[in-house]
This record gives C-alpha cells, structure tokens and sequence, in this order.
C-alpha cells in the first residue's frame, strides 16, 4: 500500500524533484547522510569522482545538470577529496548568463581555487564584465568573488570598476565595493593607499548596511594608525548613540538589541581611538555609560554587549563611573552558572585589573572556582587572569599551580607557552633564589623539551651571574642550593635533555665550588648521565666538559686527581666515538689531566664564565700569513656575500671577467631561457587548460584596448601567468574629500536617514530560572577553609577582601533583583502577554507541540512512519494546545525534551537515546526570547504550526519520502528541526 | 582578520559545510577539521562553548545534530560570535523553514550564498535577515 503511494508521487513529480535537483543528487545525499563512518563515506564520494569524471565530459551537458554537477564537486572537496578534474567545469560556468548558474560557478571556485591558482586569469576576464553588468545581482556576486580570488597582480584590473561601484545606486553593491576595497587593502595597502577616504565616506552612507561594513576596513586602518583618525570619534560616537536609541531599521535589531553587532564594531573602535586620549575618551564616557543601561543582561547578546564596553572602557582614558559599571557587570558575569559568562568574566576582569587591581579581591573566591572546574578552557582562561596579577607576593602559588596544571597537560603547543609563562614569572618575581631553582627544576623536569633553549642558557647565565646584586654570598648560595637540587635530581630516569645540559654545566662549574661534595662523587655522577644517555651527544659532551673543569679544578688546587674507573672507560669510549666533536672534547680532557697547576688554571680558570674574552673578529693575527700567501700566487679570499652574487651572470662578468676564464667553466648555460624554447615546454595542464576554455580569443584582443593585457599563456613563456596592467592604476585622481565636513555631514545625514522606530516594549522577557541562583551564589555560603587559605594566598588577606565583596554585594543584587522579578512573572505570564512577534514568527514553533503525543520515549517508530507517509496525519498531529502544558515545571526542559514537529522536520523521533541530545538551546540566555517566540506561535497553534511556506514545507516533506530518506533508515538526526 | 572558518559538522563528524577565509590545502582542511571537530565533540553541554587551538579559538554551537563551529582570532567577542552562529541558523531557519541538516545537504549553494551575505573577508558584514535573504530570494525568482 506504502509503497503504491510512493511510485504515485514518484510518477507525479516525474523525473525531477521536487527541488530541481535529480533522483542521483537526491541518492548522493542521502548516502552520504546515512552514512556510518567515514570509511563509508569515502567510499561513496570515490564512486562519486568516478561518475563524475565520466559524465562531466559527455557533451551537451542540460546547463541545469551541470549546475547539479558542480555542487556535487563541491561535495567531494568538502569531503576531503580532490576534485581538481572539475575545476576548469566551474570556471566555465562563471561564463554562464544565467544567474544561478553563474553565482554557483563563482561559488565553487572561491571553494576550489586559491588567489594563486592558474585557472583564475580565465575569470578575471569574467569579473570585470560581471562588474559592469545591469543586473546588480551579478555585479554582487562578482565583487564575492573579487574579495576571495583576486590577488595583489590581479588588483588593477578591477580596481577601477571596484572604485567605481562604491557610488552604485543599490546598497548592496557599495557594501560589498567597500569590501573588496578592503580586501585590496589587506593583501596590498599601497596598492589602495590614495583610496582609503572612500572608507570615512561610505561611513556616511545613507545605508547603514553599508556603514556597518564600512567600519571593518576602518577598523583595521585604525588599528595601524590611530592619530589619522581621531578627527571620526565624533561620528563613531554619534552613530552609537543612534544605534542605542534605537534609530537603525528594525530588521537589524537582534533578539530586541539594536544592530548588536554593529554596536560591538563600534566599541571595538572606540576601544582604540580612545586609548591613552583622555580627550577622546571624554567623548565617548556618556554614550558607553548609556549601553551599559541599555543592554539587556538577561541575553547572550545583551551580555556580548556589556563585555565590549567593558573592554572598551579598560582601553580608554579611565573614568571611575564607568569602571564601577564594568565591575559591576564582571561580579553578574562571574558569579552566573553559565560556563560561557564566567569565562567572559575572567576574560574581562583581566581587562580591567590593569586599572583597578582591587577588582580581582573581590572576586577571589569565583576566581579559584573557576581554577578548580573541570572546563579547561575556563582553567586556560583563569591560568591567564593569575599570570596578569602576579606579584612577588603571590607569585609562589601562582607558579606552582600552573606547573602543576602543566604538568597534566597533554596539548603542546600550550605546555610550551605555559611553561615559558612559568620561567617568566619565575625570573620576574623570584622571592628567593632557593625557590626560584627549585621551580626551574620542576619546570624542566615536566616541560624539558618544549621550553625554548634560550630559557636554559638564561638560566645557567643567571646561575653563573647571579641575581645581579653585589652581594657574593648570596649568588654562591644559589649555585650551592643549585648544585644540591641537581645532584639529587641527577638519578631520576629520563630527564629532558636541556635540562640535563643545564646540569651538567652547573655541575662542571661549581660542582666542587663550596666543597661540600668531593669531585669524585660529582665526577661519578656525572659519568652515570653519560652512560644513561648514550643517544643524546649533547648531553654527552656537556658531561665530558663538566668532567674536565672538574678534574682541572681539582688539579689547580692541588689536589690529586682521582679518576673513577667508570669514568676511565667513559673516556676511553668516547674516544672512539663517532662524533668528531666528543672525540675532540675527549682528547683535549686527557691532554688537559696531565698539564701542570699553573697551566690548568690559565686554559680553565675557575668561575670565569662572565669574564669576558677578547676575539680578534679580523683575525689580524694572520696578517702576515696571508700576505705571504699572496706572494706566492694565491687566490685573493672572496667574502660570502660576493661570492653568492656570482649566480648572478650578469653582475659576475663585470665584475671579474678574467677570473671566469681560468675557471673554465661554461656560464653560458645557465643563461636565463629565451622565450621561444620553453613555449614547446609549456606545462600540459596550461596547455589543456586553454583548450578546455573555449574563451573567444577575440575578447582578448578586445581587452588589450581597454587597458587590461591579457596574454595568452603560450606566447609568454613562462609558467608564471600575469597580466600586464601598466598603465591602469593611475587612471583617477585623488579624490578631494575634508574629513572635518565629513564628521559633521555625518551626523547631520544620518539624523534624517535612519528613522525613528519605537522601542519595543516587550523587550524585556525573561523566563530564565538559572539567573535566580546566582544571588543564592552571592552568599557564599559554603566556603572550605582550603579554598579561602588559596584565596588569601592570592590575593592578600581574606578579611580585607571579603569587606570589599560585600560593599559590592549591595550593588549587585540590585540586578539580579530585578531579573528575579521578571522572572516570577513566570512562564504563563509571558505566554499571556507575550504580544506578537515583530518578525513573522520562525517555525520554531511547532515546538510549542506539547509531549502529549510523543511524551512518552517509547514511541513505536514504525508507527510514526505510517503517520508520516500520510499527509492528512500532518495537520492532525498538530498542537493539541500549549496551554495544558505550562503545568510543567521547567519550561526549558519542555522546549529540550519535546520533538519538533511539522513537515519534514517533524518526523524527528524522540527515542529515548537521543533525547539528552536534543537540548538543541543548551540553556544558552538567548533560548529566553526564542520560548517566548514559541509560546506565542502554540498560542496560534492552527496559524504558524507550519510555518510560514506550509506548500513548501509539504513539497519538501513529500519528496523526502519520495527518496525513501526516512527517519527510520539510518540517520533520524537529519531531519531534527535546528531550531527546535 | 576576525572570522577564519566556518564549519558546520554533524554528530558523527562529517562535515555539511565549509568556508575558510584563509586559504588552506586540501590535506590542511582535513587534518583541522578532524581535530577541532574531535576536541568539540568531546566537550559537555555545561563546559563553555569556546575551546582554545592552537593561536586561535573555536565557537561552536549545537543544534541538534549539527555542530556550527567558527574560528575566530584571539581578540574576537566570543558571546558575539556565539550569536552570530544563531543569527545564522535563524536565517536559514526563515529561508528554509524549519530548517534541518538535510536542508543545508540539499542546498549547500544557498547556505554558501547566505554565508556570502554575511561574511567577507573574514567579517561580519550584514546583520539583517532581510538584507541577507533578499538576493536569494530574487535569485529564486528569476530562475
């Protein structure tokens, strides 16, 4: 019966689908999306390359069908393999009139080829047809593709047209001439430096899409050279200001915010025009003050917000309002539950401790919860908060908590930076010698490899130096406590080499120095790391060095030098050893032991490390040698840097054109290639390449007059394709533009521009439960006395701190009281009162269909199948009415738990194994508005339940079906609604 | 830079859709993909949505079975980014109605397009569903 439906529709929709795509795309995807690994999937795509070679080529391909062809490459890159035999298919379908076409053609070679492919001289030609097109659809899709594929080369042969577009009359076309200008700008500045006052026009744009973009390029501009633009603070804090009254159209607003992310550019930019300016700052106080009001702390957006002005207001000129503000937010932030805030919160309170370092006292105890999670992002995050408050007074803890961290880590790339991050502190903030060796030791111990060798040698010159005091008994005491550590350290298994260069230097030098360890004991030591390491020659060789300086210091004080047997055979080894330079060292140890006192201490001195040595860098002692030489016929010596210019043919034969006789050798043959040669030898794919295109060679020529030279790859020669544009660039003049009158024409226009709309007042809905908690939180109830030892270590005094977190304490529940209130103003209030969505409701909401139906996890899928091949079922199954389903308790865990429903989305099966996956909001703060959008859609159950294209919806269910991809087969995630 | 990558994973970590803003090689988008993706996936619902690689970081979000995951540069808003990704899905959720992973498999080039929209040159450049949709639909009707 099933199955008679099926070939019914099948038959109705006859060979196409219901999406103008074929039944084999159809079969590809739904392969793909069922399936099971990735094994499986590269078999699938393999197969696909191979239909796809054959059938790309057939001739008289249906333009639609290869527009199916191309996507499907487009699957096969995305999949990891190289679908490089279609790419010239894509190319020309960048040719195509047909707009579809043409943009999908673009698409995919943005995908496919990089700026420096040689395919892309083939488009170029395209572009600046495209950019000149009627249609401004085209001119769009052409300037997406300037911004991906044209590089620094390429840039003059659409940079006028580029220029020229920035006054089109559609606003889409400026925003996205501001882009490709700013892309020029990012791949060649000079190349686009007389153009960079088109970027402070378009910021008067009469679209504020268009300013919007605009303040990306002035964002980077600004970044490099902030005193050229000083003179914009004004319109940047005018046009903010607009923004937070809510003046922009609605579509920009944003969960009830308005333009949010234009407003966080903007602080951005604020953050650097008024760092260190106090009279720039003083701007900007009033407009940053008035955000910090607006901005709805209940959402993620809202929070998005707050964090940027926090990190607006620690860049600028310090104003103690604002600070207080941001502190204020930091204390809601750290002490939410939401992982993400408090990860914001650690984030800005390492902002703002710069400016105000008590800040961090009040937070002590949130500060080392989030040490303490299990989230190593929030510990990474709080690792770096520690490393900015460091001070001597706390940098013991510090330190030794990130060794400990480090010590756990898996991640190399962070265990090298935490490690130098330790060395740092370490040598910064050192309370005592004996514990700054003491944590060198541990973070050589645990770090060895990944600590940068420049780390060691600093740390064996601080040895040999001292801390730089002139007191000499306290260095002595630092190499002893030094030379103890490491004796001990010595014998544990498989130390990191560095570190054990380290040891072996320390010991060599000042083993022996204070006489508390005989030279035999340290001598043996040192032949047993030998021995340990046989692979590591370095170390080798460090030990046999230490061995020397052992054995003459011993011989200069006048003792009997009293060589180990081990580390008699030691020597005898490695006196035969491979490395030329364990040899050497071997050698000169065994000349060395026999010298007398006298000439001991002058090869060795003891503790002479720091003395300088004098070098004679011109070797003038050789003078005379060399003058002789000279006599006698030898070749005068060629410094490096002339000699290498001797592949340069030119410059060699004018310098020294006799020298090259006597040689004898043939320069001639490495002569630059001619032209004419090599074209036999042009790379095949070139060559096919302009097969493959049948790009008229008329156009060519048609191009040549207009300015763009475009030669064929066969006459150049070189493999290396360019245009010549010469002549191009210079084309326009600098456009007269006074920045003065544009600030001030600025506010002026968009004062007129941007309408008034009314502020929404609904905006402030709040279902959230969890904000409550925190004010529980507040109290600190249960504190353990290790937790507060930590913090008090940390910080400085718990008592001192904990009155500061109290006369904050006042502030903050003031916040949060509020939220509280909204908050019991529950989850029926909001459905009461909830008025219409300003924007058609996003089908979300069907998810307002209770559990009634589907509630219970045991659902027979087989029975939901049959519901589901048939359509009438789709209008029954709809909403049996939110109201009774208020009852329950949690009204996120409703939205989590319950399936989505309607059309295909709605055969997503809540069978209990995916129900823990199904918590598609996550608790995320911006889950408030989208239940409210829900509740108020079950409310209108009958009206939205399919949202807003039911025809579609339908088309696209039945067609599904039609393929035979069912939630019953593999993979029932791909019809879960993503915004269930 | 600001946005270097956008990918869209699924629970089983096959890729549905990806953009990167920097150029990267075949065999450098696969190894990167693997290990983001595996780092993502092995993160609970309570850890934050944002994981340090390398010198960048990662937003993801879920959505179902779909993971949206973005790269972004170390100075970038993480909340803000968070939300774009929202601002994405809701897009595509008016665009589609509700939208799910086979939407997205049946249509990349217009989740491509909708991206296109959205982001140049690593940036966000419009916010507004209607301006971002607007070509699309056009599109829709002219072919």
């Amino acid at each position: 019966m099933e199955q008679l439906k099926t070939i019914g529709r099948e038959l109705a929709m006859g060979s196409q689908g219901g999406f103008g795509q074929s039944k084999e795309f159809l079969d590809l995807v739904k392969s793909i999306g069922e399936a099971r690994s990735k094994a499986e999937e590269d078999r699938i795509v393999l197969s696909e390359i191979e239909t796809l070679k054959r059938r790309i080529v057939e001739p008289d391909i249906p333009r639609r069908k290869m527009k199916e062809y191309i996507i499907r490459l487009v699957y096969v890159e995305m999949l990891g393999h190289d679908a490089s035999f279609g790419y010239i298919h894509a190319v020309k379908m960048t040719h195509n009139d047909n707009l579809l076409l043409k943009r999908t053609g673009y698409l995919a070679v943005t995908l496919f080829l990089n700026e420096d492919h040689d395919l892309i001289i083939l488009i170029v030609n395209t572009i600046q047809k495209d950019l000149k097109s009627d249609n401004y659809l085209i001119v769009c899709a052409a300037l997406n593709v300037v911004c991906k594929l044209i590089n620094e080369e390429t840039i003059p042969a659409v940079l006028p047209q580029v220029v020229e577009l920035l006054g089109h009359s559609k606003e889409a076309v400026r925003k996205k001439a501001i882009m490709a200008l700013h892309r020029f700008y990012q791949k060649s500045p000079s190349s686009v430096s007389h153009l960079v006052s088109n970027f402070r026009k378009r910021l008067c744009d009469n679209d504020p899409g268009v300013m919007g973009a605009t303040l990306c390029p002035l964002f980077d501009l600004i970044t490099i050279d902030v005193n050229s633009y000083k003179d914009l603070v004004v319109s940047f804090v005018s046009i903010l200001k607009q923004i937070a009254e809510r003046r922009l159209p609605k579509s920009y607003d944003y969960h009830q915010m308005p333009a949010p992310f234009i407003q966080i550019k903007l602080l951005k930019i604020l953050a650097l025009l008024g760092s260190g300016d106090k009279q720039a700052s003083e701007h900007m106080y009033t407009v940053v003050g008035d955000i910090f009001r607006k901005c709805d702390s209940s959402s993620n957006i809202g929070n998005a917000v707050l964090y940027e002005c926090i990190s607006c207001v620690s860049a600028i000129y310090p104003n103690a309002k604002l600070l207080e503000a941001a502190a204020d937010v930091i204390a809601r932030f750290l002490k939410s539950d939401s992982h993400n805030l408090k990860y914001m919160g650690i984030d800005a309170l390492g902002r703002l401790i710069k400016l105000s370092p008590e800040v961090a006292e009040q937070h002590q105890l949130a500060v080392i919860d989030c040490l303490e999670d299990p989230d190593d992002t929030l510990k990474r995050k709080t690792f770096e908060l520690l490393y900015k408050m460091t001070k001597s007074s706390n940098v013991e803890v510090i330190v030794d908590r990130m060794i400990d961290y480090m010590i756990n880590i898996n991640d190399n790339h962070y265990k090298t930076e935490i490690a130098s991050r330790c060395v740092e502190l370490a040598e910064q903030f050192a309370p005592s010698n004996h514990w700054f060796i003491q944590t060198m030791n541990r973070v050589f111990e645990h770090a060895g490899d990944l600590v940068k060798s420049k780390v060691a040698h600093n740390l064996m010159r601080l040895i040999a130096e001292g801390f730089g005091e002139e007191d000499d008994t306290a260095d002595s005491q630092l190499r002893s406590s030094a030379v103890e550590s490491y004796l001990r350290i010595i014998g544990e298994p498989k130390l990191p080499s560095l570190f054990l260069q380290v040891i072996c230097w320390v010991l060599g030098e000042y083993g022996t120095a204070d006489g508390k360890f005989s030279a035999s004991y340290v001598t043996g030591k040192l032949c047993d790391v030998a021995d340990a390491y046989s692979n590591d020659e370095i170390v080798k060789s460090y030990a046999v060095t230490a061995l020397m300086k052992l054995f003459v210091f011993e011989i200069a004080a006048g003792r009997k030098v009293d060589i180990l047997p081990e580390c008699q055979s030691l020597i005898e080894e490695l006196s035969a050893s491979h490395s030329t330079d364990l040899q050497q060292r071997v050698y000169e140890l065994q000349a060395i032991i026999g010298l007398d006192a006298h000439a001991v201490e002058c090869i060795l001195p003891s503790d002479a490390s720091c003395e300088d040595i004098e070098i004679d860098k011109n070797l003038s002692f050789l003078n005379d040698y060399v003058q002789q030489s000279l006599e006698k016929g030898a070749q005068p010596y060629i410094p490096e840097s002339e000699r290498s210019g001797m592949l340069d043919i030119s410059n060699f034969r004018s310098q020294d054109q006799h020298e090259a006789s006597t040689h004898g050798l043939r320069f001639e043959a490495y002569e630059l290639p001619k032209p004419s040669v090599p074209s036999r030898t042009t790379p095949v794919s070139l060559a096919s390449s302009t097969e493959l295109v049948p790009v008229p060679e008329p156009s060519y020529h048609r191009e040549v007059q207009q300015a763009a030279t475009v030669p064929s790859s066969s006459d150049t020669g070189s493999s290396e394709v360019k245009l010549r544009l010469d002549g191009v660039q210079k084309k326009w003049g600098r456009p007269t533009y006074s920045s003065s009158a544009a600030s001030t024409s600025n506010s002026s226009s968009q004062n007129t521009v941007y309408e008034v709309t009314p502020v929404d007042g609904s905006s402030n809905v709040n279902s959230k439960a969890r904000e409550a908690s925190y004010d529980l939180k507040k109290t600190q109830v249960e504190i353990s006395p290790e937790k507060q030892k930590l913090a008090a270590s940390l910080f400085g005094g718990t008592s001192k701190s904990e009155r500061r977190a109290s006369s904050t304490g006042h502030k903050v529940p003031k916040g949060s009281s509020h939220v509280l209130k909204s908050t019991a103003g529950s989850t029926t209030d909001v459905l009461v009162e909830k008025t219409t969505p300003v924007q058609p409701p996003p089908d979300l909401l069907d998810l307002g269909e209770p559990t009634l139906k589907d509630g219970p996890s045991s659902v027979d899928p087989f029975k939901q199948l049959e519901e589901l091949l048939d359509p009438t079922q789709l209008g029954s199954s709809a909403n049996p009415g939110i109201v009774g389903s208020t009852s329950a308790p949690d009204i996120m865990q409703l939205y989590s738990d319950k399936p989505a429903s309607g059309q295909s989305g709605g055969f997503m099966y809540p069978s209990s194994s995916n129900r823990s996956d199904d918590n598609l909001v996550s608790g995320l703060a911006n889950a408030t508005t989208d239940s409210a959008h829900n509740i108020t859609a079950a409310a209108h159950p009958s009206q939205f339940s399919k949202g807003p294209n039911l025809k579609d919806s339908l088309e696209k269910d039945a067609l599904v079906r039609q393929m035979g991809v069912t939630p019953s087969s593999q993979n029932p995630n791909l019809f879960k609604d993503l915004l269930g | 830079m600001g946005i270097r990558f956008i990918l869209m994973v699924n629970k089983q970590g096959q890729t549905r859709l990806a953009q990167y803003y920097e150029w990267l090689t075949l065999e450098e988008r696969r190894a990167l993909e693997g290990e983001i993706v595996r780092k993502c996936l092995a993160r609970t619902e309570q850890q934050c949505s944002f994981v340090e690689h390398r010198n960048y970081k990662i937003v993801y979000r879920r959505y179902a079975s779909l993971f949206f995951l973005v790269g972004v540069d170390n100075d970038e808003n993480e909340l803000a980014i968070l939300e774009f990704i929202h601002l994405l899905v809701e897009t595509m959720d008016r665009h589609f109605g509700n939208v799910c992973e086979l939407d997205i498999m049946f249509h990349l080039e217009k989740a491509h397009f909708m991206l296109e929209e959205m982001v140049m040159n690593g940036c966000v450049v419009e916010t507004s569903k209607s301006n971002i949709l607007a070509p699309i639909q056009l599109m829709d009707k002219t072919s």
